[in-house]
């Protein structure tokens, strides 16, 4: 069942078209920026951006954080609210329950899919971010010095952008060589970004989820994809009002937008981890607690659809 | 095959299904009647353990619904009111998706190609079975329906209004089908609005009426003469005098006569010099037999409740 609906998913037109869109949102932001050469000064805009003219290779972060607010979770809320509601509308939910598909066993590949779609569209905008930002912002310009001491990238002194020591990579090569600055202006080295970026993109795609598990349960109420997928947005819009409102403070810890951003930390040096624990954490809950609320709609529902 | 006892739905104040005693008998071509709202669907529904009744119980082949469902279904074909199908698929492709959806592994995956080939020919698509499912007429779309009953060839085949968008060679091939599959050892459970089709295609004919089961019998028994004998004669007044008090209604030049045998009072009418148009016993109409037992339809406002 759960190859049957990556198939789905897969083959289904929408999927791409998405990814796409997302993918090409952060390009068109780096092909302004490559004119232009104005980036937000740090601390303004979105995080990171004000670093990738220093070093492309950080397109990648910069890319999700612009992807982040709106247009990841709009495409996972449509994905995940159509799952269930989708095939009621289509009528296709009756024929799979009577093929015959269990309720629990159809929940938890859709639950996969939404994974896999959610995962779809992370790499593929750090993948086409990347090469992005190798190409048209350039390349760290620590890389393009090439002097790589012996000792590894995090040893040597941080210091202001563009002086970072080099990487492990002596040919310099241009993917390979750069040391990034991280958020703290301490270096990282490549294998340290690749491992941080790694560790946002795992965070993120929690997060990703948390909407995922909100959209699929309101997907077993409704017949209505689009009434679950906006209704799962409401929730998140509502999440970020009281976020930013000083009177909600006794509830903002347990918002699930809250630690949305936490997955910026991976980038200093050393990695703050409390807000990243915190935010896994909350969604972990999220996820928990509407997943087992779908199952418990889902499996004693009539099916009229 | 199908036994249901006491069986009931309610959905808040509106009761959609009142104690039902389905008795289903395999070998039968069971067709069960009633206007719309009657509750066939949801009756429907229910054998296939999509809607959970209120109270009562359903066996079918032997096996509690909805707990043995695993059991049950794989053996059973269904159309649940509309067919339905992922449009930007392909016939072939929604067929094979949801075969692989169902249970089965290894066998069934080895056999797919064949069972989907030969269900497709069955209905009749076999030569459009690789376009994309938006481009089919809605003819296709139901038969392309019935193809995903027929694929894991069933032993009970329930059809929810399987005639709907159909047109006349298109029913008359669908009443071919379900007669060949009867006759090869499937059971057939039917549900129509359309007398004149379950009468032609049915052994056993249920009527519900606002939930209720209202009627329940084997057609031949049904339809049994009824002791009269029509006479159809451009004489009619001669003949009507000479049976004076034998005669029960007139229509124009038709006769309904009571008496024990046709050949019998040919011979006598003929011999007395009459000229008979046609002759024999009366048997009702299932319409006959279906308004006589029914109320108005539900979707009939204002009638008595």
């Amino acid at each position: 069942m759960i190859g049957v609906e990556l198939v789905k998913l897969l083959r289904r037109p929408r999927t791409w078209i998405s990814v796409v869109l997302t993918c090409a949102l952060p390009f068109v932001v780096a092909v302004f920026i490559t004119i232009t050469h104005l980036t937000p000064p740090p601390g303004q805009g979105s995080a990171f951006l004000s670093a990738v003219l220093e070093d492309g290779a950080l397109y990648p972060a910069a890319a999700l954080a612009i992807v982040l607010p709106v247009f990841l979770p709009v495409a996972v809320a449509v994905v995940a609210g159509d799952s269930i509601a989708g095939e009621a509308t289509m009528g296709t939910l009756r024929y799979l329950l009577v093929r015959p598909v269990g309720r629990t066993r159809l929940l938890v590949a859709k639950l996969v899919s939404v994974t896999a779609y959610v995962l779809l569209v992370v790499l593929a905008v750090t993948f086409t971010a990347y090469a992005t930002g190798v190409f048209l912002l350039g390349p760290s310009r620590a890389a393009a010095v090439g002097q790589a001491p012996p000792g590894g990238g995090a040893a040597g002194p941080g210091g202001v952008a563009g002086t970072g020591v080099a990487g492990q990579a002596p040919t310099a090569g241009q993917a390979a060589g750069g040391a990034v600055t991280s958020l703290s202006g301490a270096p990282l080295s490549l294998l340290q970004l690749t491992e941080r970026i790694a560790g946002a993109i795992a965070f993120i795609t929690v997060s990703m989820l948390g909407v995922a598990a909100i959209a699929l349960f309101l997907s077993t109420i409704t017949d209505s994809a689009l009434g679950s997928a906006m209704g799962a947005l409401a929730a998140l819009v509502a999440s970020e009002v009281l976020v930013t409102l000083n009177a909600a403070t006794v509830v903002q810890p347990y918002l699930p937008t809250r630690y949305w951003l936490a997955w910026i930390d991976f980038f200093r040096q050393p990695i703050f981890w409390r807000d990243i624990q915190r935010g896994f954490g909350i969604q972990v809950v999220y996820v928990v607690v509407f997943l087992a609320a779908a199952w418990a709609n889902f499996s004693t529902k009539d099916i009229t659809a | 095959m199908i036994s249901t006892s006491a069986l009931t739905k309610r959905y808040g104040a509106v009761t959609a299904v009142q104690s039902v005693d389905l008795d289903v008998r395999e070998g039968d071509r069971y067709g069960l009647l009633g206007p719309n709202g009657s509750g066939k669907t949801t009756l429907v529904r229910m054998l296939l353990g999509l809607v959970y009744a209120t109270s009562g119980q359903i066996e079918v082949m032997g096996q509690r619904i909805p707990r043995n469902v695993r059991e049950v279904l794989p053996q059973i074909g269904a159309l649940i009111e509309e067919p339905a199908a992922y449009p930007h698929l392909s016939g072939r492709a929604n067929l094979a998706l949801l075969d692989a959806a169902g249970p089965g592994g290894r066998t069934a995956r080895r056999t797919r190609g064949k069972r989907i080939d030969e269900a497709l020919e069955q209905v009749g698509l076999a030569g459009v079975g690789r376009r994309p499912v938006k481009a089919y007429s809605l003819g296709m779309r139901q038969r392309l329906g019935l193809a995903a009953a027929l694929m894991r060839r069933p032993r009970l085949l329930i059809l929810d209004e399987p005639g709907n968008g159909l047109d006349p060679r298109g029913i008359r091939d669908l009443r071919a089908l379900i007669i060949g599959l009867n006759e090869a050892g499937v059971t057939v459970f039917l549900s129509s609005h359309l007398l004149a089709e379950v009468e032609q295609l049915c052994t056993r004919v249920g009527v519900l009426d606002a939930g209720r089961l209202v009627l329940q019998d084997d057609l031949a028994v049904l339809r049994a003469p009824t002791g009269r004998i029509v006479v159809d004669t451009p004489d009619a007044d001669q003949v009507a005098a000479m049976l004076d008090g034998q005669v029960e209604h007139r229509d124009g030049q038709q006769l309904l006569v009571r008496y024990p045998d046709a050949a019998a009072l040919n011979a006598r009418l003929v011999g007395a010099g009459l000229r008979v148009s046609a002759i024999g016993p009366h048997q009702r109409t299932l319409e006959e037999i279906v308004l006589s037992v029914t109320g108005t339809g539900s979707d009939h406002i204002g009638g008595p409740a």
